[in-house]
């Protein structure tokens, strides 16, 4: 049984790749979020990017992960969807 | 795949292949021989050159059914075949006449593994040997195929069998209808509805194969005009397509209509009736916050679909009512929700339960509303032996009902029982109908103890500009 593809139940009206949201031409009048996954200095790396946002006027909501080994808990994940329009997260030391 | 000489194809779990072992062994001594083992290219034991068939790409090119099967070509062409072991046969289509001298004469050979059902549908997958058209929806590596069809929309809000490509071709193995077939425009999309569209959310709904037909009928059913599937969806109001199976079809797959049968617990009811809303919603684009605007909807928007108890009941089935032979393979699509179940235990008689069912009747939606939606009366094995007892038969009882939904206006006119809901104040002196003639559907259902009927009510009157009940003949 082969689950790689599902044949199409829909009138095949819409795209069967979904594509990314576009990414704003502007940051002006959204929110930034700015996440620390709890990467060794990555809150060093992030806080200097969320002040020079800030910097310029800009609305920035911080979030941090407890972890960096597991993925982030329900609620941060809940949190940043309804709070946020654009997400900044360091994924690497 | 051969230009001249002999193809065999063999496998080791096969008493009769192992049988000509030796024979085999003696061809490729002299002739021009490809041996294919379908499932272990070590065998035959200590034979050079065996081609490694456990693909079966091989056996299902030569369309293969039983091993060992004997093949000899001519420039590029299959001239000959043999299957089993059968000595004349191979001597004939080898030339020889020393095959197997200490064998018997013959042994019957055993089916090949190309035709077992999940490696047929690999192969015809493989091969392209489908009917499927519809565009393969790639998942992502890590992607879970059940959430990846919630996330696609395909659902109604629980979770529903991946449509894989080999899942589909079984269930299309449920139709002699090609995969190609045109059932109609499904609103309000208006898109192609094929027999393949329909297989796929069958899949998902959980059907099975056998289930086809019923679906089949039932989709087309709800495409005819008659049925106004654009209307139904976009209403506020409540209703989704009721699925009501007649004939001999309803018990050969199992559906039910006695105990429980407007509930839960059987695959055929279940998956039936959610086949048909899966279609709506994906092939039609019919979904609730889009065009399916219905206020509170009802839980049998999910699946409602049940037969009728034909072999537990006195009575004609719906069928005759809807102008076909008793006996026939049929449904019936009604827009209809829910169920007010109508409950009386002390009537003996069917002057009294008589009361009992009209007055529910008129209770509909509200009982100043006249007139009301048509309805389906689902009559429970306790009453209708009530009524039978009484010497009263369907037509009786549909015409004794009839006659019970005229009453003054003035008893439904708006103020009456306090309510501003009510027929037109200038109806005053004149009579109205809770039903337009068409309007009653009877329907025997349901366990053998309980005096608990029920009504199935509809969306609006049924005239030609609203819904009506449209009747399929099952394709089989």
């Amino acid at each position: 049984m082969s689950l790689d593809s599902l044949l199409d139940p829909t009138g095949e009206r819409e795209a069967a790749a979904r594509p990314r949201l576009a990414r704003p031409t502007s940051l002006e009048g959204l929110t930034v979020g700015v996440l620390d996954i709890s990467k060794v200095r990555g809150d060093v790396f992030l806080e200097k990017v969320a002040s020079l946002i800030e910097d310029r006027g800009i609305n920035v909501k911080r979030y941090r992960k407890p972890t960096v080994a597991r993925t982030a808990p329900m609620a941060i994940q809940q949190a940043i969807v309804e709070e946020v329009d654009v997400v900044v997260e360091g994924l690497a030391d | 795949m051969q230009e001249n000489g002999l193809v065999v194809v063999v496998k080791r779990d096969c008493p009769t292949c192992v049988l000509v072992a030796p024979v085999i062994q003696q061809l490729l001594e002299q002739a021009d021989l490809t041996v294919y083992s379908q499932d272990d290219p070590n065998f035959p034991d200590g034979m050079d050159g065996v081609a490694d068939d456990t693909t079966l790409d091989a056996s299902y090119g030569l369309d293969i059914e039983i091993v060992p099967t004997l093949v000899r070509f001519e420039n590029g062409r299959e001239v000959e075949r043999t299957y089993g072991w059968d000595r004349a046969a191979w001597e004939h289509l080898t030339g020889r006449d020393d095959l197997g001298t200490d064998l018997p004469a013959f042994k019957p050979g055993c089916g090949a593994l190309n035709q077992e059902q999940d490696r047929l549908a690999e192969l015809r997958i493989r091969h392209g040997d489908t009917p499927m058209v519809s565009r393969l929806v790639p998942l992502g590596a890590k992607e879970d195929a059940i959430e990846a069809c919630f996330e696609r929309g395909w659902s109604d809000g629980l979770p529903v069998v991946p449509p894989t490509q080999e899942r589909v071709l079984a269930m299309l193995e449920g139709t002699t209808r090609a995969a190609d077939e045109v059932l109609g425009l499904m609103p309000s999309n208006l898109d192609t509805c094929t027999v393949e569209k329909v297989a796929i959310n069958a899949v998902m709904a959980g059907c099975k194969p056998e289930y086809m037909p019923v679906v089949l009928a039932a989709i087309e059913a709800v495409l005819e005009e008659d049925y106004c599937l654009h209307g139904t969806l976009a209403t506020t109001r409540f209703v989704g397509p009721v699925v009501i199976v007649n004939g001999p079809i309803a018990q050969q797959i199992g559906m039910n209509g006695k105990g429980n049968a407007l509930g839960q617990g059987n695959r055929a009811n279940a998956t039936i009736g959610r086949a048909v809303q899966l279609a709506v919603r994906n092939i039609g684009g019919g979904k609730p916050q889009g065009v399916d605007r219905a206020t509170l909807g009802n839980p049998g928007k999910l699946t409602y679909c049940f037969c009728e108890d034909e072999e537990g009941s006195a009575w004609e089935p719906l069928v005759v009512d809807r102008g076909l032979a008793a006996g026939t393979n049929a449904v019936t699509v009604f827009a209809g929700f829910g169920l007010q179940g109508v409950i009386d235990d002390k009537a003996r008689s069917p002057e009294e339960l008589v009361e009992t069912f009209a007055t529910s009747l008129r209770a509909v939606d509200n009982v100043n509303k006249f007139p009301g939606p048509d309805c389906i009366l689902v009559v429970c094995p306790e009453h209708e032996n009530t009524l039978m007892e009484g010497g009263w038969d369907k037509a009786r009882l549909h015409k004794e009902l009839m006659d019970r939904m005229v009453v003054p206006a003035e008893s439904v006119m708006r103020g009456t029982h306090g309510m501003a809901e009510g027929v037109s104040t200038k109806l005053a002196g004149k009579t109205v109908s809770k039903l337009v003639p068409t309007g009653l559907l009877i329907v025997r259902a349901g366990g053998g103890a309980g005096k608990f009927s029920g009504i199935i009510a509809g969306w609006t009157p049924g005239t030609p500009e609203s819904s009506r009940p449209v009747t399929k003949i099952i394709k089989t």
